[in-house]
């Protein structure tokens, strides 16, 4: 393989390497010191969990199409993703001849980054936060916005043509979905009254457990939601942007080795995160669903942590449903649901959800239990 | 510590702020831009300006520097085609160019922009900064803020005029139609006789 561009702009990678390094730092040395632990185990769960995610993907899907799927490494499989990792590692990584380097090497970092960042503000449980910001639903809003420049870089930088036509569809897919995302949040702010996570899992409390939580007043909301997040993280049936059927891989087509599992690893951290994001808004994070009733004390023993993965876990589950089921979306119909069903179905929404918090709705938006 | 971040992120702004008109490769450029909006958000971020950072890395960064990306990276620029007109262009860009600087010299400086000329911001409030801005906003500036609104209207209905001009000459389809169809109208299925094996 011929590579024609020597690596030119070394002295500006290594200066900007030293900023985020000296930035790196610089946090680190104001954090307490029981949270730098507390970061590594969580991003060493989040990255065993992207793993695990992609082997019930597998199996999931499998069973669906009444195959067995991965079967062979360890038990039922079991290390199955384990050695798809090591497998990528030692592969080879192979530049186009014509590529542009730099962007093609920072395209996948780029995906992570803001994939890995959002997480600072999810709650775990109650108080378990790393950042518990007044603004955490906009620095959610601002992260997940962030993810496209790697699809967009990576089609770009790789100089072909299936690649540059999935950076295309990738960026008007986002950007058409993000708008319908940002009015579904508005509607959660409105109804909680607060940019805080914690607060809007806190908001949703209320004695009638599961139907206290916002899917219910929220329910196109949150339905919107959950779509815009599938078409934010082109998975099924919105993954235009890989279409393998069409344009063989997307943008990640000129992808080998260790940056190709970084892409990978970005989107199924992005699954997670809108799944722990639904949770969250729609259906009350941490909370019981029993809150209230008279089973609340009969599971008053379950963590609020468990409650809070369960519900993850319905979600994750609901994104590899989806994908067994649905058949790829026609590009134009992708952007007219995008632009012409959800938009004025949030819009119309936000003003039914004005009108119940005017007339205080019980049990959701009565003044009398905030 | 606070001013040691702050020289940090203003260092990576100004770098990347004369690498967004210096460097050749527009989409280098385009990222360069993105690298100072984000910058300039992190900035706002130690002045407690919670909401104006967010929003700009989700206004600017995620959605207009994308679309920004996205017809940039569809161009095929040639440098020597755009070299070209240089010299002869080179006097009306400059006499612009200058003229453009006295008028920003004029009025940025010490002289309006002072730090004197401001009071320091309540910093000790008690309400965080996106209850105070929306308070603000929804009260004082309501106005201005509704007036801001109706231009962003119009600026928008313009745009959709702009691309409806003509009539729709080309082939389109329309979904409430391509619903209703049922089989009956597109398949027929006719009855034959098989005819006898020989």
């Amino acid at each position: 393989m011929k590579i024609s561009m020597p690596f030119k702009p070394i002295g500006i990678i290594a200066g900007l390497l030293f900023f985020l390094l000296a930035g790196v730092i610089l946090v680190l040395w104001q954090l307490p010191i029981i949270t730098i632990p507390l970061l590594v185990i969580t991003v060493a769960g989040l990255l065993l969990g992207v793993a695990y995610l992609t082997y019930a993907e597998r199996k999931i899907i499998g069973y669906i199409q009444v195959r067995i799927g991965p079967n062979r490494v360890g038990p039922r499989g079991w290390l199955q993703p384990i050695a798809d990792a090591v497998k990528l590692m030692f592969k080879e990584i192979i530049f186009p001849s014509t590529a542009n380097r730099f962007l093609f090497v920072a395209a996948p970092a780029l995906t992570m980054a803001p994939a890995l960042a959002a997480w600072a503000v999810i709650p775990f449980d109650d108080k378990w936060v790393f950042a518990d910001i007044n603004a955490g639903l906009l620095y959610i809003l601002a992260m997940t916005s962030m993810g496209v420049y790697g699809v967009i870089l990576a089609g770009w930088a790789s100089n072909s043509k299936y690649a540059f036509l999935g950076a295309m569809r990738s960026a008007a897919q986002i950007v058409a979905y993000e708008i319908a995302m940002g009015f579904a949040l508005v509607g959660v702010l409105m109804a909680a009254g607060s940019l805080n996570l914690s607060d809007i899992v806190n908001a949703q409390r209320g004695d009638y457990g599961f139907l206290n939580w916002y899917w219910l007043p929220l329910l196109p909301l949150f339905l919107i939601y959950f779509i815009s997040g599938l078409a934010e993280t082109n998975r099924a049936p919105f993954d235009v942007a890989e279409g393998e059927s069409e344009i063989v891989a997307g943008f990640h087509v000129e992808y080998s080795g260790m940056l190709f599992a970084v892409f990978f690893l970005a989107e199924y951290l992005n699954m997670i995160l809108i799944a722990a994001l639904t949770a969250l808004l729609f259906l009350g994070g941490w909370l019981s669903p029993f809150q209230g009733t008279m089973l609340e004390t009969a599971f008053a023993w379950v963590p609020g942590i468990a409650w809070f993965l369960m519900k993850t876990s319905i979600f994750l589950f609901l994104f590899l449903w989806l994908r067994a089921t649905f058949p790829r979306y026609r590009y134009d119909q992708i952007m007219r649901l995008g632009w012409k069903v959800f938009i004025p179905l949030t819009i119309v929404w936000i003003l039914v959800l004005g009108i119940l918090i005017l007339v205080e709705l019980p049990p959701w938006f009565s003044t009398a239990g905030v | 510590m606070i001013k040691l971040i702050f020289y940090l992120f203003a260092g990576i702004l100004i770098f990347a702020g004369t690498r967004v008109i210096t460097v050749k490769n527009p989409v280098h450029a385009a990222m360069f831009l993105v690298l100072s909006f984000f910058s300039s958000a992190a900035i706002w971020l130690l002045l407690e300006a919670e909401f104006l950072a967010m929003t700009l890395v989700l206004v600017y960064v995620g959605a207009v520097m994308v679309l920004f990306l996205f017809v940039v990276m569809m161009l095929d620029i040639n440098l020597t085609v755009l070299r070209e007109g240089f010299a002869r262009y080179f006097p009306v860009g400059a006499l612009v160019g200058s003229l453009i600087l006295i008028e920003m010299l004029l009025l940025v400086g010490p002289n309006y922009f002072g730090l004197d000329k401001f009071q320091v911001p309540d910093t000790a409030s008690t309400v965080p900064n996106t209850v105070a801005l929306g308070r603000v906003l929804y009260t004082e500036y309501l106005y201005a803020f509704e007036i801001a609104a109706v231009i962003l209207l119009v600026a928008m209905v313009a745009a959709i005029a702009l691309t409806m001009r003509s009539k729709r000459q080309n082939k389109y389809q329309d979904p409430a139609r391509q619903v209703e169809v049922s089989a009956h109208d597109r398949l027929k299925v006719l009855k034959m006789p098989a005819e006898k094996a020989q």
